[in-house]
């Protein structure tokens, strides 16, 4: 057991905190996802990385990956986090990709592959529909063969950021007789393809991140389905013990609760700073502990997949854990806050704000964090899945 | 030991119900809260036609005599309809302080008008530095002859942008923080010397920023006693309190009702999802915040006119409770609604965000905990 990191890992962290520096974009610095004004606002850091050789950290060398060990993936993760770096789009890099080189042809990986390094081209998630969300194999969207093509009908919902994507990856039904994980496939559909229709779907917070896509009859090529026809649904839960890994988020959420702290610094109570004030400080002390407690999960996760286990069922208590934590900051900027976690701004011009500056979008933050809990296997799932995988229940 | 309603305190709900579920379908409020007013003039005056301004206003002020019990059926059904016409600050914050410390002459000409609709009104008690102490105020009000000269900036004054008058807590002496020297005013907001910005809330509702820059103000504004008022300016936030109570197991109630209902029908695994047992035990949480945030709301509306001490420990307490199971509740909805409960054209969102906001009013849990404990501190009653 040993837990520091070696000279050659120390030195590699010095040299990610330079490219940071002297790389990061200024206009970006400090400012979340959430807020971003246009697409090239959310591809500027994949380019730059790219360029690097830095993207797609956890991608095997012969794909473009860096080769990095899971040591280096966690202390890139850190100084990314902790200068504020924004968090690479996943549907891509994290996600269609790890299924293509795992189960795409030659011809596939070298015709998708280098579109997702360079950010050239957009991914998108279809996997759920208005019935079926955590009960996934149940998803009604049809693709039925005619002749080399697919014609796909149906509708995905709650796909995220699809108003900027070009391309979406989907689990479709192509055997509506089978038993329902065995009819599924996995299709790549071009978003400019005739028949599909993007709409908005706004949120609570007010922001426009999730969308409807509806496919009336979009003919899609069968050279654009990933592994066997009704094979879909392995891909499916590959690709969902990848996307759960990425969701614990410990270096973000370290670097969330040095933001709060400063925040308490200014706030005031009585005339003193609310991190002098013992009940804030419990609860501060509260989160960091359970955020030590992950962040070590998170280590023995990340040592037992160096290991060759690959991520394992403890991704499940990342992706509890890790969004708990998350929510519960956004719960205590809001609440250090007071009145000023009032106004909702968004919309005001650029001289009509109010209040201190960190209590600005405490609010929508913290409503746009409830998604955390549901999507991604919704908590109560991963929790079943530890009863009955883990517990044996 | 009695619980239940008077004939007149039924039908006064009936009334209330009819109203709301006529003038506040969801979509109408959804298009209101979006429109440069932000509210309806015409449900207002349809509110002071049905008596509900005047409910707890004496008849001989030309109300309806009622009390805390009536305010309470009236915000509960606003809070199942998320009402976001200024009522709390005008027929209740305003209405009290005037009843409790205004002058005969005071009464005379501000009740009635408050029953009427006529005269529309906002509380002015928070300031950027100040969190949720009422008595730390950099607003001052100098004496200068008769007349007070109001000079401070009040944060996130809810309702001040319809406002015909403003009630202000200012300081006319001793330090920012101390008890005494507290003084009410109540502004016209057309005085010279005042500009608002205005701006809309999370929860839907409309609060301006308002600034006093040497606002005269004569003698004949001053609500209660000078430098003294602080006892009635916790008195009135009390009793808002215990409004707000009301407001927020109304919106309970209807996030409670729509998530069984929800659960009942939408079916994941072949099955409604309320057959899981462990989303079962999450709506029997639900209910039973919702069932002890009433029955807190009953106790601190009953202990309204009970002694200062008795008051605020109620309130106090009930605050806790309410901000407690509001945030559990809130949040369990929005889980149990699954990626629909995120949304904004689904009701259960803006219910979330009201009780959210309800938490940062007068006081949040933290707050009214430290109250509440100091309030029942042994020494401290010693
Ligand atoms: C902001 C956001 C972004 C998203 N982005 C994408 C995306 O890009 N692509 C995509 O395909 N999907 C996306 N999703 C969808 C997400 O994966 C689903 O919302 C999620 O799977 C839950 O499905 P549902 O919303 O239909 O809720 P439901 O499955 O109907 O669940 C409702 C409630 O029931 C509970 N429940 C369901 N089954 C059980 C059970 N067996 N035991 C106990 N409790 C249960 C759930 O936990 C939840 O609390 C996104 C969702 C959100 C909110």
């Amino acid at each position: 057991m040993d837990v520091r990191f070696s000279p050659a890992e120390e030195a590699f962290r010095t040299e990610v905190r330079d490219f940071i520096e002297k790389n990061y974009p200024a206009h970006l610095r400090g400012v979340a996802r959430s807020e971003y004004d246009s697409r090239e606002d959310f591809l500027a850091w994949h380019r730059t990385l790219y360029k690097k050789g830095w993207v797609a950290q956890a991608w095997p060398v012969e794909y473009g990956g860096t080769g990095w060990t899971a040591t280096q993936r966690y202390i890139f993760n850190e100084e990314s986090a902790a200068a504020d770096c924004p968090m690479l789009l996943p549907f891509g890099l994290s996600m269609v990709g790890p299924v293509i080189y795992t189960f795409g042809t030659p011809e596939q990986k070298k015709k998708y592959l280098p579109g997702i390094l360079s950010g050239d081209v957009w991914w998108c998630q279809g996997y759920s529909e208005p019935g079926s969300g955590s009960d996934l194999a149940s998803l009604k969207t049809k693709a039925v063969r005619e002749g080399d093509h697919y014609i796909v009908n149906g509708q995905k919902t709650w796909t995220t950021l699809a108003q900027f994507a070009d391309w979406i990856f989907c689990l479709v039904r192509t055997d509506p007789n089978a038993k329902q994980q065995e009819g599924i496939s996995f299709l790549l559909i071009d978003m400019k393809t005739p028949g599909i229709t993007v709409k908005p779907i706004i949120t609570m917070d007010g922001s426009h991140e999730v969308n409807e896509v509806w496919f009336d009859n979009v003919k899609v090529p069968v050279e654009n389905r990933i592994h066997e026809e009704n094979k879909g649904w392995t891909c499916a839960k590959f690709l969902l013990s990848h996307e759960r890994a990425g969701i614990a988020g410990v270096a973000r959420s370290k670097r969330a609760i040095i933001r709060l702290r400063e925040m308490l610094a200014m706030e005031k109570i009585d005339g003193a700073p609310l991190i002098s004030d013992l009940e804030f400080q419990r609860k501060v002390a509260e989160l960091e502990i359970d955020l030590h407690a992950l962040e070590y999960t998170e280590l023995r996760t990340l040592a037992g997949e160096s290991s060759g286990k690959g991520p394992g069922l403890e991704s499940s208590i990342l992706k509890i854990k890790g969004t708990e934590i998350q929510q519960r900051i956004t719960e205590l900027a809001l609440e250090a806050s007071g009145h000023y976690a009032q106004p909702y701004q968004r919309d005001l011009g650029d001289n009509e704000h109010v209040g201190p500056d960190y209590a600005e979008l405490v609010a929508p933050h913290y409503f746009n964090m409830r998604k955390t809990s549901i999507y991604g296997g919704s908590n109560e799932i991963q929790r079943n899945i530890i009863a009955k995988m883990v517990l044996g229940l | 030991m009695d619980f239940s309603f008077t004939e007149e305190q039924t039908l006064l709900r009936d009334t209330v119900r009819k109203f709301v579920q006529k003038a506040y379908a969801f979509d109408t409020r959804s298009k209101v809260i979006r429109s440069d007013a932000g509210w309806r003039k015409e449900v207002w005056k349809e509110m002071a036609d049905l008596g509900l301004m005047g409910a707890a206003i004496p008849e001989d002020n030309g109300g309806l005599g009622g009390g805390p019990v009536e305010t309470m059926i009236i915000m509960e059904e606003f809070g199942r309809a998320l009402v976001v016409e200024p009522y709390l600050q005008t027929a209740v914050i305003n209405a009290n302080a005037i009843r409790h410390g205004g002058t005969a002459q005071q009464k005379e000409q501000w009740l009635p008008a408050i029953a009427a609709g006529e005269a529309i009104c906002a509380f002015a008690y928070a300031e950027p530095q100040g969190r949720y102490n009422l008595a730390d105020l950099t607003t001052t009000a100098k004496k200068s002859g008769r007349d007070f000269v109001l000079s401070g900036h009040k944060a996130v004054v809810l309702g001040a942008p319809y406002a015909d008058y403003i009630l202000v807590t200012a300081r006319t002496s001793g330090g920012q923080r101390d008890a005494k020297g507290v003084t009410l005013l109540a502004v016209p907001k057309n005085s010279k010397g005042i500009t608002t910005r205005d701006y809309p809330t999370v929860d839907g509702l409309r609060a301006s920023e308002v600034m006093f820059e040497n606002v005269t103000v004569s003698p004949d504004f001053v609500i209660g006693e000078v430098d003294n008022a602080l006892p009635l300016v916790e008195r009135i936030t009390d009793e808002a309190i215990a409004a707000l109570s009301a407001e927020a197991i109304g919106a309970m109630k209807v996030l409670n009702d729509a998530t069984v209902e929800y659960c009942k029908t939408r079916k994941q695994f072949g099955v409604p999802i309320g057959k899981f047992q462990v989303l079962q035990h999450r709506m029997v949480d639900m209910f039973m915040n919702y069932e002890q945030s009433v029955s807190i709301t009953y106790m601190v509306t009953l202990k309204l006119n009970e002694s200062a001490h008795e008051r605020a420990k109620a309130a106090s307490a009930a605050k806790v409770q309410i901000g407690k199971a509001g945030r559990f509740i809130g949040q369990q909805a929005v889980q149990l609604h699954g990626g629909m409960g995120m949304t904004d054209e689904l009701n259960v969102g803006h219910y979330f965000k009201r009780l959210t906001m309800i938490d940062t009013q007068f006081g949040n849990v933290d707050h009214h905990l430290k109250r509440y404990a100091a309030l029942t501190d042994d020494k401290a009653a010693a």
